[in-house]
């Protein structure tokens, strides 16, 4: 009760006093920079996966070979989730002109959950949404399949024992994604034709699919009741497994979103900790009195800790509400972005604000706190005595085993916590040694200056702790205003670029080797140039084109001398992967958007056999550089060794495979040719000639897909600007800190200066020159760092390339300079109004 | 009340070692008011601490409210010290976050006082600072400063008080007023005083001066 009485009023004094408000500064704005990505993300994230989930056109789905028990359809139901299902499987189409293989979908009337159905009255029609299949007894195909049968809209089809009426050109289906490289045309009916037509048995091949749709919790607490205990023959699906474009992009979103969070927790790191070691610097003089007047160590320790404690939760829970706030401006902002409604945010984000704000205060203000109970009573008489000196050795090592905890924590990746932990301590390390150095160096210039020049640069050297704590506290600062240029401009342009305006928004698929040449020629008239390049095009050029690639289908059935069989797989993703076949492909050159991150890609058409694999799907195939993998193809055994493993970036909208071989592996096998282009949407007629002159290939348009994508990339980055305006502000904040850590040690020294008669001008002049050297010296060191960091993430992390960017330099450096020496001589300015008794006086009784 | 046998404290720096004080006795006896003068860095203040407790000596004993406090590690002195040793300092220490009547009432609340902000008032009542109660060390004269610290010292009722300087940073007037102050509450409180000064009028109004010359002590006048 005595210790509450007594810690309680202390903190209140504390308050009121202001003593607190840089810490509790700093402490709100860490907090509420993770609380507001928490929330943020939670939700964004919640809407991304849900907005993906048109692609699959639900949220969730379950696929199985035989139809899937009823029971997950009514479990879902009873959560309060919508369901549908569709059959997909292919078949036989008989007209007038003969029979043709088809992809079959039967669906009920609930399909889709997500997205819609585009369809159109003719093949030169404008498109229709629609959110219903077709009704009992129609038929809608896809405009390659009328040429295919001699058909038109309205004519009758045979399927299996029925007929069916052609009722509309299906142009696209949400979820046509997953089946993008199908090579039969799709035919979509209705659910209650499926009978009819006879083809579907329990032994039939078909993949049926419950479809299932709500809200987010639901959805999730769904897949967590049924994940479990799913049978081997059940495969659940999301939007990631869907598309790998998408999944990329919310993937680099979210890797940005914890990086701009990371950044600001190193940021805020910084102010909390030198706003700790004042504010315990301060308590020195109380600790001592204390101490005279009785106060045991432990009473003293239980008042210090219960007072950090308290305030470090309501500190917190103000960061928490600021950053709930945060969230709820973002999300208002951004609402009409989404095509679905943001989902509630969780709880979770508060518990972990509070757990930050406690363990960054415990990990920056506790060390010194412990030394604080070793202050002798003897100081209250003899001033002299200074503060205790505690081992700096356990400050840092607490401090730091913090900030790794939480970075670890915060960045929930092994590899970017790591790199990070590794960067901070590398710049911290590097930033006290140059500090130090050139501390010294500006002491030397000092013993030989004369007048303000004299004062101001001694002043520095004079202090070297201070000067070092205050120059790499201005130094963190800067390097976080400089990481935000580059990663908010540079990086966020990057990553932006690699979408440009004219990235392809068209696939020819199955084009036929003996149609290469004349889609070739036929492309060139339209103005559509086939290239050897995979670059998409400026933005300006009228159409673009991509080179033309083989495509040939193979199954893995060994690595070295081990043999491929989907049940050697416990990964799901990895047994699907063995049990399909994969499209191959050959090439000389590497595409521009591949990146070889182990082993050497090849040169020249006559290169040994080899392959080349991407990195992601070796890894979870278990294929190492050096193996030599098998596949079937056409029949045959073809062998190679693996020479390279490929980083491939999906999200650039080329044609891109997970396999490639040099040519002497593949070039002589029967392929088909696939190639990506953009037409821009004024030119959407050359599609219906295309298919009209070429009708066995499949033309995909994938703008809508492109435009998802495109729409993820600018939506994080608006929201990756947001976040780092807590970084901005946690950067002012270290600047203000390392300001006012000075302003104490100064404000006796000035009133005897001018007690000793010198003038008001000339102390201006040599705080002037003080604070732009410091300015000076930090600025340099963080336009280093910030160069270094910045390329780092982008190279390791990003896998952008960062051009090299002048104004970050004279920002830097000559900005620096202008801007501490500005802003820390008008800090200390009232400093030299105050009459020179009164802060002599104030500075001798300061501090109690 | 508070004895010192054979005292001694020595030092070691960079430069050396250095002796503070050597083979010291001296016993204040209940109530009594003792002047300790002497030049800067004669050691006067050094004896302080060690009297109070604040400090180890180097050799001998020393003796505080019966009980021997070399013997003791820190918190065993604080506990002593607790409630029943009274500090004025020059400079005054005050908690500079802690209103005037909540500087008297942490020695109380620390003790465990039970009627402690009744004794506060009063202690503020009696320096004459009951209207300045609420206000901060910052708003006030060094003169009122010093009696709210005094109030501080006296109001857990103390059986010994050590005062370093009590006057040093005052004027003459007011240096004569908290003179009063200390000497009248002593009186009342029948509480030993040890005092560290250069100001003779203010030895002169104690039962014993003594004069300390490097590290040793010689009785005055």
């Amino acid at each position: 009760m005595k210790t509450w009485r007594i810690t309680l009023r202390l903190l209140n004094q504390d308050w009121r006093s202001g003593e607190l408000y840089l810490l509790a500064s700093a402490l709100i704005l860490t907090v509420a920079a993770i609380t507001a990505v928490g929330f943020f993300t939670d939700r964004v994230e919640g809407a991304m996966a849900r907005q993906g989930g048109e692609l699959i056109a639900a949220d969730l789905a379950l696929e199985s070979a035989t139809p899937v028990p009823a029971t997950y359809a009514e479990q879902a139901r009873a959560l309060g989730l919508e369901t549908a299902r569709f059959i997909d499987f292919r078949s036989v189409v008989l007209s007038d002109a003969g029979p043709q293989l088809v992809q079959v979908k039967a669906v009920d009337p609930a399909y889709p959950l997500r997205g819609q159905l585009q369809v159109r009255d003719g093949l030169e029609a404008p498109e229709t949404p629609t959110t219903t299949g077709p009704p009992p007894g129609e038929a809608w195909v896809e405009a390659r399949l009328l040429h295919l049968l001699e058909a038109r809209l309205g004519d009758e089809v045979t399927l299996g024992e029925t007929n069916l009426r052609l009722g509309a050109i299906l142009s696209d289906e949400p979820d046509r994604a997953g089946a993008l490289f199908a090579m039969a045309p799709r035919i979509l009916i209705n659910e209650t034709d499926l009978a009819a037509t006879g083809l579907i048995s329990e032994a039939s091949r078909a993949e049926h699919r419950l479809l299932i749709a709500g809200e987010a919790s639901r959805v999730e607490r769904y897949r967590s009741g049924i994940a479990t205990s799913l049978p081997v023959n059940l495969r659940l699906i999301d939007a990631a497994d869907a598309r790998p474009e998408f999944a990329a992009a919310v993937e680099r979103a979210s890797r940005f979103l914890h990086l701009a969070t990371l950044v600001t927790l190193l940021v805020a790191g910084a102010a909390i900790a030198l706003a700790s070691h004042r504010f315990v610097e301060r308590q020195t003089d109380a600790v001592a009195v204390m101490r005279c007047l009785g106060a045991p160590h432990h009473l003293l320790m239980r008042i210090f800790i219960l007072r950090l404690l308290a305030f470090g939760l309501v500190a917190s829970l103000v960061g928490c509400l600021i950053g709930w706030l945060g969230q709820l401006g973002l999300s208002l902002m951004l609402a009409e972005w989404f095509t679905t409604d943001l989902p509630p945010p969780s709880w979770t984000p508060v518990l972990v604000g509070l757990a930050t704000g406690l363990l960054a205060l415990s990990g920056f203000a506790l060390p010194p706190l412990f030394q604080l109970s070793q202050v002798s009573p003897l100081r209250a008489l003899r001033r002299d005595l200074g503060p205790p000196r505690g081992s700096a050795i356990l400050t840092v090592l607490v401090a730091a085993l913090a900030m790794a905890l939480l970075i670890v924590w915060q960045a929930g990746d092994l590899q970017l916590a790591w790199k990070l932990i590794a960067g901070v301590l590398g710049a911290v390390l590097s930033l006290v040694l140059v500090v130090l150095l050139l501390v010294r160096i500006a002491g030397r210039i000092a013993g030989r200056a004369r007048g303000v020049w004299r004062l101001g640069l001694a002043a520095l050297a004079r202090r070297p702790t201070g000067a070092v704590l205050q120059i790499s506290g201005l130094g963190i600062g800067i390097l976080a205003l400089l990481l935000l240029a580059v990663v908010r401009v540079d990086l966020l342009r990057a990553w932006q670029e690699n979408l440009p305006l004219g990235a392809p928004n068209h696939f020819l698929i199955n084009i036929q080797p003996q149609d290469v040449e004349p889609l070739q020629e036929f492309l060139r008239e339209s103005g559509v140039t086939a290239q050897e390049s995979a670059q998409p095009r400026d933005a300006s050029a009228d159409v673009g084109a991509t080179r033309i690639d083989p495509m040939i289908r193979g199954r893995l059935i060994r690595v070295n001398a081990r043999s491929v069989s989907p049940s050697d797989f416990a990964d799901p993703r990895a047994e699907r992967l063995a049990s399909r076949e994969f499209n191959l492909s050959y090439a000389t050159q590497l595409q521009p958007d591949n990146r070889i991150r182990a082993g050497s890609w090849w040169s020249g058409e006559d290169a040994q056999a080899q392959f080349s694999v991407e990195e992601g799907i070796a890894e979870t195939l278990g294929i190492r550089l050096g193996d030599e993998i098998t596949f079937l193809v056409s029949g045959r055994e073809v062998s190679a060794p693996v020479t390279s493993l490929r980083e491939v970036r999906w999200d650039s909208f080329n044609v891109n495979f997970f396999v490639i071989s040099s040519p002497s592996v593949l070039a002589a096998e029967p392929a088909t040719f696939i190639t990506s282009f953009f037409l821009p949407r004024d030119r959407a007629s050359l599609v219906a000639e295309l298919v009209r002159q070429f009708p066995s290939v499949t033309v995909l348009d994938v703008d809508a897909l492109l435009a998802q994508v495109r729409q993820v990339v600018d939506r994080g980055a608006m929201a990756i600007e947001y976040v780092f305006l807590f970084t901005l502000a946690a950067g002012l904040l270290v600047m203000y800190a390392g300001i006012q850590a000075s302003l104490e040690e100064r404000q006796r020294e000035h009133g005897i200066l001018r007690t000793l008669g010198t003038g008001r001008r000339a102390l201006l002049t040599s705080l002037a020159v003080e604070f732009t050297a410091a300015g000076l010296i930090a600025g340099t060191l963080a336009s280093v760092f910030a160069g270094l960091i910045g390329w780092l993430l982008a190279e390791q992390l990003f896998g952008l390339t960062l051009t090299f960017n002048p104004s970050l330099w004279l920002f830097g450096v000559l900005g620096s300079a202008l801007l501490i020496g500005l802003a820390g001589t008008i800090a200390t300015y009232p400093l030299l109004i105050r009459p020179p008794l009164r802060a002599i006086r104030d500075a001798v009784s300061g501090g109690g | 009340m508070s004895k010192a046998i054979a005292l001694g404290k020595h030092v070691t720096g960079p430069s050396g070692g250095l002796t503070i004080l050597e083979r010291l006795d001296l016993e204040i006896l209940p109530g009594e008011a003792v002047a300790i003068l002497g030049a800067s860095g004669s050691g006067k203040s050094t004896l302080l601490g060690l009297l109070a407790g604040l400090d180890r000596s180097s050799t001998g004993e020393v003796w505080l409210c019966g009980e021997r406090v070399d013997d003791l590690d820190e918190d065993g002195r604080a506990a002593l010290r607790s409630g029943r040793v009274g500090f004025v300092f020059q400079n005054f220490q005050l908690l500079t976050t802690l209103t005037a009547r909540e500087n008297v009432l942490l020695p109380l609340e620390l003790t465990g006082t039970r009627d402690a902000a009744q004794r506060a008032d009063e202690a503020l009542e009696r320096v004459g600072l009951t209207a300045r109660a609420g206000h901060y060390p910052r708003q006030l004269s060094g003169g009122e400063q010093q009696r709210v610290a005094i109030a501080r010292a006296y109001a857990p009722r103390p059986e010994v008080l050590f005062a370093d300087e009590p006057t040093g940073n005052l004027d003459q007037v007011t240096g004569e007023q908290i003179i009063d102050l200390l000497l009248d509450l002593r009186s009342e409180a029948g509480a030993a005083l040890v005092l560290v000064t250069h100001d003779p009028r203010l030895a002169e109004r104690c039962d014993r001066r003594l004069h300390m010359r490097a590290g040793h002590l010689e009785a005055g006048a």
